[in-house]
């Protein structure tokens, strides 16, 4: 049967294309078509990424301020870092950053990795209890700060009432938010209700991924319910677990919205994370030079621990 | 131990990449610890030199 003339928009592109363009692009290897391909994308993470954190790293050794831009900028070399280093008040920041960091860790993958293995069974409203747990990492921070907000004040909140039917502690005779050892801890609460379903989906792939069979291997040598969990499920859960650690990890080192909305970094500076400290230094006391140094620091240490981490999460990947 | 400084000199991979890690690790401890102001004081050298050495190290051969 003879080939039909060909008429498509495609067809007609190619027949107005001047013979001498169309010999040059046939003539391009496979590796220059690719690079074509790739360019624009280098070019935008270039623009959007290194290029700033250069320049934040040069700010870093200058006293410019964003809000006296016509001021000559100095070089200061090293001295924001020093100052930033020396300061007991960052230090203390550091240390309510790793408190929140290391507690709300603790409880999402304990609590997370518990719900997991619960809903992974079978059961009626399983796919129900599933949806009901994941809502809350479905709202807006704003939206949940703001309505644990009301739930943790002392005269109408339901926290506290709470508090009081379990333990007899009256009710308007503490306040969460406002006490100076309450609030670190309430804080991490509201974390941990809202970022546990996250661990949870994540723990829930991994136990999914394990086929029957395996168990029923384990079954059929005797293997105790106890020993299948902790020589079978955990290492083949492990890979899942620190992604979620490494996701989560990551994300509340720099945890800034939620806490502003809840406490504000207050009472006193109890609550004051080092990412709300980098805003304020930033842009209320509009030290940019300094407030560069010190996302540097936070930067190169996020960096750190992220390498090690996915190098560690390779070599259980390996086993 | 001896392994461990054989790969050190020969500029393999693994006991680099180990030594940078313990240096990160001392590093963000050193940040974050709430007893001496000495210790948060060089963190950053230290979690720096870790990182810039991993980032070196891991082009190291096997």
């Amino acid at each position: 049967m003879p080939d039909l003339p060909a008429d498509t928009p495609v067809d007609r592109l190619a027949r107005a294309t001047p013979p001498t363009l169309a010999r040059k692009v046939r003539g391009l290897s496979d590796r220059t078509i690719a690079w074509i391909f790739v360019a624009p994308t280098i070019l935008l993470l270039l623009a959007i990424n290194i290029f700033p954190l250069i320049w934040t790293i040069r700010l870093s050794f200058t006293n410019f301020r964003a809000n006296r831009p016509n001021e000559p900028v100095e070089w200061v070399g090293l001295r924001n870092y020093q100052r930033i280093l020396t300061d007991p008040d960052i230090w203390q920041t550091m240390q309510a950053t790793a408190h929140f960091l290391f507690w709300t860790l603790f409880f999402q993958v304990l609590i997370g990795f518990t719900l997991a293995w619960l809903i992974n069974r079978k059961f009626r409203g399983n796919d129900l209890m599933t949806t009901l747990i994941v809502i809350p990492m479905m709202l807006s921070p704003a939206v949940v700060g703001n309505f644990w907000t009301f739930l943790y004040q002392p005269q109408i909140g339901l926290i506290n009432y709470a508090v009081e039917f379990v333990t007899g502690i009256p009710a308007s005779s503490f306040t969460m938010l406002g006490s100076v050892s309450l609030a670190p801890w309430a804080i991490v609460i509201v974390d941990t209700w809202m970022w546990t379903p996250f661990v949870m989906l994540i723990c829930l792939a991994g136990l999914r991924s394990i086929p029957d069979y395996i168990y029923e291997a384990a079954e059929v040598d005797r293997a105790s319910k106890w020993r299948q969990f902790w020589t079978m499920t955990i290492p083949m859960v492990l890979p899942f677990l620190m992604l979620a650690v490494l996701f989560r990890g990551i994300e509340n080192f720099k945890m800034f919205d939620l806490v502003v909305l809840l406490t504000g970094g207050g009472p006193g500076d109890t609550t004051l994370l080092s990412s709300i400290e980098l805003k304020r230094e930033a842009f209320e006391k509009w030290r940019t030079g300094y407030s560069s140094a010190y996302a540097i620091i936070l930067f190169v240490t996020v960096f750190g621990l992220a390498s090690i981490y996915v190098k560690a999460l390779n070599k259980v990947k390996e086993r | 131990m001896r392994a461990f400084l054989t790969g050190l000199l020969s500029f393999r991979r693994g006991p680099w990449e180990n030594l940078a890690t313990v240096l990160i690790g001392l590093g963000v401890v050193m940040l974050m610890q709430p007893f001496a102001l000495w210790a948060f004081t060089w963190s950053f050298v230290v979690t720096l030199t870790g990182t810039v050495m991993f980032i070196i190290t891991s082009h190291f051969p096997e």
